[in-house]
């Protein structure tokens, strides 16, 4: 197996994509990583020097409209699929932790 | 009942015309069959007897119109397409409650058009998968064997297709996912070139590398299918503004004369013997037809596996934050938590594994210190992958392997191991890191099990991908046979 992602590397990871596992999933997961890892390590054997990235084979670099406010007429079929709701609009929780 | 092995769309839109048959007949077979097949195929997450019911008697008031080959015509679509006032999940639990509030793209067009949604199709979850084993709406079988996999992440399409349960089904494909089930399944299954077809309205996995294309039992049908979801739409800024040709205006114009390369590292070591022999054998009838074939080589493809997990996953990383159980979908709220916490609950409990492994891969490649070692290194190996296509379309009209390492393999038996499972796209993915057209028809049977023959063209040339296709079809009359089994 790889050492190309350390247990705590993934945990940080994890962090980042907001996501929770536990001890024994995280072990598992790091494994798995690694491996897939090792899969990817092997474009290393590719000389890329000088190589332009393509990140899109799409033509179109650009394309703009005008910045157009449009009324759907949606708002309650929107809100009908919002988990909770309170006076037409979305409930979230607390951002700010009042207690620290 | 109709019999949809014994249909193509030609056939059926004959029979609605003639009044032989009414929408409403061909939905109620359609749901029928389906709800019949669900214990043994699992093909569908959600059925729509009610809306496909009432949908196909006011096509009936309004009367079948002769010139359009759609009227009336039922169809399943897979669950990433959103569609109006039915429930699409894309396979996860994290959207298993989630009600669209309008259609996709494709779906206006078909709908326009008086098709009939029976229901949405299973599949991997987010299309994340090789078998439509992740989804969370369990396993779907293989429809000439159900103790195996239907391939993925478009199982439930091909697998209904493959059936007789619909006479065709919308899919997606990221890296491989209409192509290889339509292989497991013997059936037709195109990935249009990507920009052909609007992207709106398809939950996205990998937005440099999903297109929406069609599965069907003929070639003439999935012509059709395609000639009427392709095209420009202002909603999607990566589709392009290139003319959409009749798909069927040349399909019976044969192979005489056309040059096909085929890759040397199609038939490397890894490919199972008994699907090179029939890929060998189906290439043989191509030259019986009049094709001029030659050996080429893809010398960047055997890389495309481990450029694809890092891109594809890196794009998953990012379409997926949207899902944090705010504004829709599952939301694990619980008295007291932060707006934090909610996020990485609802998370945690909506997604399944194997999505959560391409987050956390996509999020490691993108973060801080590994983006030009993964993400970029990734994405300079694909601009040498599009070269070597390049290069051998320059003198070849066709390239011609197989869709598949192997057969379908058997229900649960890759379950644990990612890495192996990653490798069944092999010889799919580099034609999407391309944004080539690519499809897959039945070659013939090895083990009692279809193998799968790709066929991938040039840039927007689907047309001489259908001519070719047609023409072995038409030789071999492969899609007259099929699975032994009665929905």
């Amino acid at each position: 197996m790889s050492n190309s992602l350390p247990r705590e590397d993934a945990a940080h990871v994890a962090q980042l994509a907001k996501l929770h596992f536990s001890d024994q999933q995280l072990d598992v997961l790091t494994g798995q990583l690694a491996s897939i890892l090792d899969l990817v390590e092997t474009l290393n054997e590719v000389d890329t020097e000088g190589v332009e990235p393509t990140y899109t084979v799409s033509n179109n670099v650009n394309v703009l409209r005008e910045d157009l406010a449009v009324k759907s007429g949606q708002k309650a079929a929107l809100l009908a699929n919002a988990p909770e709701t309170q006076d037409g609009q979305i409930k979230v929780p607390a951002i700010i932790d009042e207690e620290s | 009942m109709t019999d949809f092995f014994q249909e193509d769309l030609v056939s059926l839109h004959k029979k609605l015309v003639n009044k032989e048959i009414t929408a409403v007949d061909l939905a109620k077979a359609a749901l029928d069959k389906a709800e019949h097949a669900q214990k043994d195929v699992n093909a569908y997450i959600t059925l729509d007897r009610q809306g496909a019911l009432k949908r196909a008697a006011e096509i009936d008031a309004a009367g079948i119109d002769a010139d359009n080959i759609f009227s009336g015509i039922p169809l399943a679509v897979k669950d990433n397409i959103v569609t109006k006032g039915l429930r699409t999940t894309a396979a996860s639990h994290i959207l298993d409650n989630f009600v669209p509030i309008y259609d996709a793209a494709v779906m206006e067009k078909l709908n326009k058009l008086g098709l009939v949604v029976i229901g949405k199709t299973n599949m991997d979850e987010f299309a994340m998968g090789g078998s439509t084993e992740t989804s969370f709406f369990g396993k779907t079988a293989n429809a000439w064997d159900h103790t195996k996999v239907p391939g993925g992440s478009s199982g439930g399409s091909a697998a209904a297709v493959a059936s007789g349960l619909i006479p065709f089904a919308l899919g997606s494909d990221t890296g491989g996912s209409i192509r290889q089930p339509a292989a497991f399944n013997g059936i037709v299954g195109l990935k249009p070139t990507y920009g052909r077809v609007s992207r709106w309205g398809l939950i996205a996995f990998g937005s440099s590398l999903d297109q929406i294309g069609p599965l069907t039992r003929t070639v003439k049908d999935n012509a059709r299918v395609l000639s009427v979801i392709a095209g420009k739409d202002p909603r999607d800024t990566t589709s392009e503004d290139s003319p959409v040709p009749d798909f069927l205006a040349n399909i019976e114009g044969g192979v005489k004369g056309l040059r096909v390369g085929v890759p040397k590292e199609y038939f490397a070591k890894g490919i199972d013997d008994d699907v090179k022999a029939t890929i060998k054998k189906a290439i043989a009838k191509f030259e019986e037809l009049g094709a001029v074939v030659d050996e080429v080589s893809l010398p960047h493809s055997r890389y495309g596996i481990a450029a694809y997990y890092i891109l594809a996953s890196s794009e998953a990383s990012s379409n997926l934050q949207r899902f944090d159980g705010i504004r829709y979908g599952y939301s694990a709220r619980q008295e007291g938590q932060t707006l934090e916490d909610l996020y990485v609950k609802t998370r945690s409990e909506g997604f399944g594994p194997e999505v959560k492994r391409r987050i956390m891969l996509g999020t490691f490649a993108l973060s801080a210190g590994f983006y030009d070692a993964y993400f970029k290194k990734a994405a300079q190996v694909r601009t040498l992958i599009v070269s070597d296509f390049t290069k051998v379309f320059q003198d070849h009209d066709l390239i011609l392997g197989p869709t598949t390492t192997s057969t379908a393999f058997d229900l649960g038996s890759e379950d644990d191991d990612p890495v192996k499972m990653y490798m069944n796209d092999l010889l799919t993915i580099p034609v999407n890191l391309a944004g080539l057209p690519g499809m897959s028809i039945n070659a013939g049977f090895a083990n009692h099990l279809p193998v799968g023959l790709q066929i991938i063209g040039r840039p927007f040339d689907e047309s001489t991908i259908y001519r070719a296709a047609y023409a072995f079809e038409q030789a071999t009359k492969l899609y007259e046979q099929h699975p032994e089994v009665s929905f």
